[in-house]
């Protein structure tokens, strides 16, 4: 019984080999921001178990989002939250077939991209301009 | 009349090939992705408008009936959507199979189960006093 004979075989190439494209950005990002979202959830449930608990449940949990911490998580839930549902509608749009140039394929991707921040400042500047400084 | 089937005998022994239910979680994806869209622009608008909000207010903002079925629909299809999502996720990237099973069984554990604490509470504030 001879030993099974060690070839070197050429593997399938890894991230790092490939330049950097909007496309392929979009792509990793809309996947991170679905997890951050997904977790993300359990403040939504929080919020209506507080609310649905009672005055000082609800007042624990503002406490909690108005620290500084809870106001970066609710940020970032924001940011997450515009960056998909912006990215989310380039599928809609490349499954019907469209878009699917090179170019149009990036200006589409940059401007989910952008979108998805000045949304979320838009957001914000409505939040603390309805209710003061926060 | 017979389509002329494109798979090796093999294939067909080991029952590869399509079961015509490959796409049933694109689809969904999809038609879940349509929902939420409008739906979560309705609850941004309405937690924005909440902010700084007292208790009374939140509640009785919530309670109203329109605001609950909305909401509801919300969780109903967000739970749906991302359940799916991270199904895929795990699909891709965790190839033990032991370890594979246990993580889709968590993560439908955890959709379903944020999806109920979500309708249970919603529902509790619309019916509630």
């Amino acid at each position: 019984m001879a030993a099974p004979r060690q070839v070197e075989r050429p593997l399938s190439p890894h991230l790092q080999i490939y330049r950097f494209t909007i496309t392929m950005a979009m792509s990793i990002i809309h996947r991170i921001t679905g997890i951050g979202l997904y977790a993300g959830t359990a403040l939504l449930a929080w919020w209506l178990i507080a609310l649905a608990t009672g005055p000082d449940a609800y007042a624990f949990f503002l406490t909690v989002a108005g620290s500084w911490i809870g106001k970066l998580v609710l940020f970032g839930f924001t940011w997450a939250l515009a960056n998909h549902l912006l990215s989310g509608l380039r599928y809609f749009w490349w499954d019907a077939g469209l878009a699917f140039e090179k170019k149009t394929a990036d200006i589409v991707s940059w401007s989910a991209a952008i979108g998805g921040v000045v949304l979320t400042i838009v957001i914000w500047a409505a939040a603390i301009s309805l209710r003061g400084a926060m | 009349m017979s389509k002329k089937d494109m798979r090796t005998p093999l294939a067909k022994i080991l029952h590869l090939g399509s079961a015509r239910s490959g796409t049933e979680d694109h689809v969904v994806q999809r038609a879940t992705a349509l929902a939420i869209a409008p739906l979560s622009v309705f609850a941004v608008v309405s937690i924005v408008a909440l902010v700084g909000a007292d208790y009374e207010t939140a509640h009785a903002y919530v309670a109203n009936p329109v605001v609950s079925i909305l909401l509801i629909a919300l969780i109903g299809a967000f739970v749906l959507h991302m359940r799916i999502g991270v199904k895929i996720t795990i699909e891709d990237y965790v190839h033990t199979e032991g370890l594979k099973h246990f993580a889709l069984l968590a993560n439908s554990f955890f959709s379903y189960g944020i999806g109920l604490a979500c309708i249970y509470a919603a529902l509790k504030i619309g019916f509630g006093s």
